[in-house]
């Protein structure tokens, strides 16, 4: 079980600047631009990161008509982990089509400022910036059933103007791989 | 009582002798894991679980813990878990290289796991059980 986030709920969200897989720099909307956004950590190599990813691109593409900004991080240590290379993102986003920026976090400086611990690691903002919802995206990673249950919770009750009933949950995946 | 089986030991006799047999003929069970991944007790449990059901003691299992990329190295650990019987992996991993990481299995339905399928296991268990495990 990971431990507690620093980045707190009810907090601003930390700053996030990173290219994506194709050079292009993204960054947190500005306030009042987008109704909510999604952050979530993730990597290619991870088995929790893998089974759950099919339900974060169905959440992305359920929620893109709501106005909802979605971002994906990796900030793997890419060199003692080639899967998680530039490269093998760029082919990842290619091959599958995602629907979402997939940012990579080289100087893992994002991934400290959130202080993300594991793949995958979600974090839900409200339309100010603030941190409204931060862990798992459901309850378990081989239910595909489950949908990401907990995220949608959060993203209704954000869109809806209201407090998510379940804020925080433990974030279950692999260990962010720091460089040495 | 099937080849491989230990669970019974009779402390004198010819029974003993015969026991010994059974016993030396069990295979070598190993897991492996890296607390990088948070899920390798429940790979021993499903591993204990998989060798009682095909009458093998769960006690004989190795567990080792790979801390550092040299363990890695050495003990050819693609990832955690990594499950072997008789030095076969439950699901051979291709040409991952070895490093502190976290494996990704496919189950039998497709989905992706952290952990081997349990049939993929205990089929693994029985035939190494038959002999044919090496």
């Amino acid at each position: 079980m990971a431990e507690a986030s620093a980045t707190k709920v009810g907090s601003p969200a930390p700053p996030l600047e990173l290219p994506d897989t194709e050079g292009t720099v993204h960054t947190l909307p500005k306030p009042g631009e987008v109704p909510a956004t999604v952050v979530v950590w993730t990597c290619n190599h991870c088995p929790y990161a893998l089974a759950w990813h099919d339900r974060l691109v169905d959440l992305a593409h359920d929620y893109a008509p709501n106005g909802v900004r979605f971002l994906a991080v990796n900030s793997n240590d890419a060199e003692r982990y080639p899967r998680d290379s530039l490269e093998a993102m760029r082919d990842r986003v290619r091959a599958e089509g995602w629907p979402f920026p997939y940012l990579y976090d080289e100087t893992q400086q994002a991934a400290h400022d959130w202080a993300a611990q594991v793949t995958p690691h979600v974090y839900v903002l409200d339309g100010e910036l603030r941190v409204r919802y931060e862990g798992a995206p459901d309850s378990d990673h081989m239910d595909p059933s489950q949908n990401a249950a907990w995220l949608r919770e959060a993203l209704d009750a954000v869109l809806a103007g209201d407090e998510p009933a379940r804020p925080a949950t433990d974030p279950i995946g692999c260990s962010i791989k720091w460089k040495p | 009582m099937l080849p491989g089986h230990s669970w019974r030991a009779p402390s004198t006799g010819a029974g003993r002798i015969w026991i010994d047999a059974v016993v030396a003929s069990a295979p070598n069970v190993e897991l492996l894991w890296w607390e990088g991944c948070p899920n390798w007790k429940d790979a021993l449990g499903m591993l204990r679980d998989g060798m009682r059901s095909v009458g093998l003691d769960p006690d004989t299992i190795d567990v080792r813990e790979i801390s550092t990329d040299a363990d890695a190295e050495r003990e050819e650990f693609v990832g955690s878990p990594t499950i072997r019987v008789n030095g076969r992996d439950v699901q051979p991993p291709g040409d991952d290289p070895a490093g502190l990481t976290c494996r990704v299995y496919r189950l039998r339905d497709g989905r992706i796991s952290p952990l081997p399928d349990p049939q993929d296991l205990r089929e693994t268990l029985s035939k190494a059980i038959e002999g044919g495990g090496e």
